[in-house]
């Protein structure tokens, strides 16, 4: 099952020629981005701030946020074809890491969090909330305990060559593993609240509209800096061989790399921008709970993804932008149209546009990018089936 | 001595359970290599039915009975229609099959949602099925456990003979092995895999029929349940259900000692890392059947 590029009709199959790169001007490339990306900025921090609403503009901060996480799954799974269902675990762990310290810190030095107080089972903080604390710990964990937990794991499942839908599952198992844990230790991580209430980020005080401005503003810049660096990634060397590794591992394995390590790099990254998410999500919406990172929002964050366009830059961030903003609108009115509707776009988009709606629009054809044209990984895999089919 | 059977006992239950839901995907994941995340609604669609029977049977045991029949029928209708609709046209593309059958499964839990309403349900449990055996030795075993051990029993001797004696079975083995083969031998591969598909989806639906006995039936029970049945597979091995039913009971046990010594999310936590763990050693699973089909 998960020997597939084994295959010897993928040898066969004529499709995969290489996305040719780019000879020369690579001046013109960066030009075009950086129109892009101060097209982008001036969206983000003029016109949204400009016409929204301060409640509208804390909802676009939430869904950057999801659009954060959106853009590491568009490289795990859109350039590296490792489909991530469990990116709801590194969310989880930047949040918590995030809203631990906040919770430290709006209880004042020597005071435990309220909820530790309400369960009561507790005399004094427990040792591992100790180094939260501090800022210094707090905020580099937001980013490296997720990073490091993929880097277990990943380098534990990949260098064993457990892939497709093997690695789905498990890292599926691993978001229901975390929640379980977390709902089981209520006492030390709030149970299924979570860490609820959070009032202050680093002296500011979150329900002040301007403070929670500031959080936008944050946000928007900290998604900015995540998509020139995946972009920076997916232009480099190392994006074709990922993409190389997506297409054909066996290959790639047969020409001296090691697949193991460039999927890592990949599934680390990813990791990480998800916990930044995390991070940023809670001094914006003011909790972090189990609900927010199990199996479905886990899952959930791959819909938007598949929608923009897996393999593009853009596409996940703005199908993961268009899917919160559909949830936001529909499901407060018509909660079970909204599940039907959730529902039919993954079969929908899925089967018949896996390409997103980026193939549509054309922005994946800039095949001078060395983008990959949506229509070439349509078919990725040949398995057995074709040949009798 | 009592402490350790019993809990032997326990830990075997819960594989029964395990091992109840993953024999169908073992069918369609380990056979076909379908990545099927709807199964666990096709587990509800079976508990559903039984539901729905005793409200017109009322005699529980009779209806748990012929509960048993239609829940197959119903959840390998079901399958089939799905098979037909959407997994046909996306077999080379198993990752994908995996996110369309999630949305499909989102919409049956949300039409289960509006069909039977958000709120759990509750079936009546036969009699004969409420009370316990007391062994020698101070040992109590739930009879309706015993009845779903005996029922993952009954399943897995008929699947396997369905699969050794039967002309289906040797079909379903031999597209199994390699298919290209098969399709020259004359076998018609697309109606081999559509009955593969009826008979693991509706083992999905005896699964449904055997959770009735153990807790409330609600919309979202196979979400719950489906990530245990696949790592159940993925562990045992594809291809083979010898695998299966090992790491099923296997997992149960650990589960239940884990439970014993420490807390249920701890136990989980555990399980997970050991099939982390073991999937180092085997990361094919435990039996792989190797067949010379490069695929």
């Amino acid at each position: 099952m998960t020997t597939v590029a084994r295959d010897p009709v993928a040898a066969a199959d004529p499709s995969p020629t290489p996305p040719t790169r780019p000879a020369a001007g690579p001046s013109r490339h960066r030009y075009r981005a950086a129109v892009g990306f101060a097209f982008g900025a001036a969206l983000l921090f003029a016109v949204a701030p400009l016409l929204l609403s301060d409640f509208r503009l804390s909802l676009l901060a939430k869904y950057l946020c999801v659009a954060m996480v959106a853009v590491g799954i568009g490289l795990a799974w859109g350039r590296g074809g490792m489909l991530t269902l469990g990116q709801g675990v590194f969310f989880g762990l930047g949040g918590y890491a995030m809203a631990m310290h906040l919770k430290l810190a709006d209880a004042g030095p020597g005071n435990m969090p309220d909820f530790m107080m309400l369960y009561g089972q507790l005399d004094e903080l427990p040792l591992w909330w100790r180094p939260f604390a501090s800022p210094w710990f707090a905020l580099p964990a937001t980013m490296l305990l997720p990073m490091a937990v993929a880097f277990v794991l990943g380098s534990l499942v990949f260098r064993r060559r457990v892939r497709g839908a093997y690695f789905a599952i498990l890292s599926q198992a691993l978001a229901a593993a975390m929640v379980i844990l977390l709902i089981g230790q209520q006492g030390t991580t709030g149970g299924t609240n979570g860490l609820t209430d959070i009032q202050g980020f680093f002296g500011y005080d979150l329900d002040d509209p301007v403070n929670q401005r500031m959080v936008y503003f944050i946000i928007a810049g900290t998604l900015l800096a995540l998509l020139a660096l995946a972009r920076h990634l997916m232009q480099s060397r190392y994006g074709e061989l990922l993409v190389a590794v997506r297409d054909s591992e066996e290959r790639v394995r047969f020409l001296g790399y090691d697949p193991a390590t460039v999927k890592l790099v990949a599934y680390v990254v990813a990791a990480g921008m998800a916990g930044l998410a995390g991070a940023l999500f809670v001094p914006a919406v003011g909790i972090i709970s189990p609900a927010l990172i199990g199996i479905v929002p886990s899952i959930e964050f791959v819909i938007g993804v598949a929608i923009g366009g897996r393999a593009t830059l853009l596409g996940p961030v703005l199908g993961a932008v268009a899917v919160a903003w559909a949830r936001t609108a529909l499901s407060e009115r018509f909660p079970g149209t909204w599940t039907y509707l959730q529902g039919l776009l993954f079969v929908v988009v899925v089967a018949f546009l896996p390409g997103g709606l980026a193939s549509l629009i054309g922005l994946a054809r800039r095949r001078d990018d060395g983008e990959p044209r949506p229509s070439r990984f349509a078919r990725f895999r040949p398995r057995r089936r074709e040949g009798a089919a | 001595m009592t402490v350790l059977i019993g809990q032997l006992f326990t830990g075997v239950s819960i594989g029964a359970v395990l091992l109840l839901i993953a024999l169908g995907l073992a069918l369609t994941f380990g056979q076909m290599g379908v990545i099927n995340m709807a199964h666990g609604e096709f587990i509800m669609a079976g508990a559903y039915t039984t539901y729905v029977l005793q409200q017109v049977i009322t005699a529980a045991g009779w209806s748990l009975l012929i509960a048993l029949p239609i829940a197959f029928v119903v959840a390998g209708a079901m399958g089939v229609l799905l098979e037909m609709l959407l997994i046909r046209r996306l077999y080379a593309r198993p990752l994908d099959t995996l996110l369309v059958t999630w949305g499909v499964s989102l919409i049956l839990q949300q039409l289960a949602r509006d069909i039977f309403g958000s709120p759990n349900v509750q079936t009546r449990a036969p009699e004969l099925l409420t009370g316990n055996i007391a062994l020698p030795g101070g040992i109590t075993v739930a009879n309706n456990r015993l009845f779903i051990l005996a029922l993952a029993g009954g399943a897995v001797v008929a699947l396997t003979l369905a699969l050794r004696v039967t002309p289906l079975g040797r079909r379903i083995r031999a597209v199994v092995q390699n298919r290209d083969l098969a399709a020259v031998s004359g076998i018609p591969t697309a109606r081999v895999d559509r009955m593969t598909f009826f008979i693991g989806s509706g083992l999905a639906g005896i699964a449904g029929v055997a959770l009735t006995l153990l807790g409330p039936i609600g919309p979202t029970m196979g979400t719950n349940l489906i990530i245990d049945a696949f790592l159940v597979v993925v562990v045992g091995g594809i291809g083979q259900l010898k695998g299966t039913v090992i790491v099923a009971f296997a997992l149960g046990v650990l589960q239940a000692t884990g439970e014993y010594l420490t807390t249920l999310s701890v136990a989980k936590v555990m399980v997970f890392i050991a099939i982390v763990a073991f999937l180092q050693w085997r990361p094919q699973g435990l039996f792989t059947l190797r067949t010379r089909s490069l695929a």
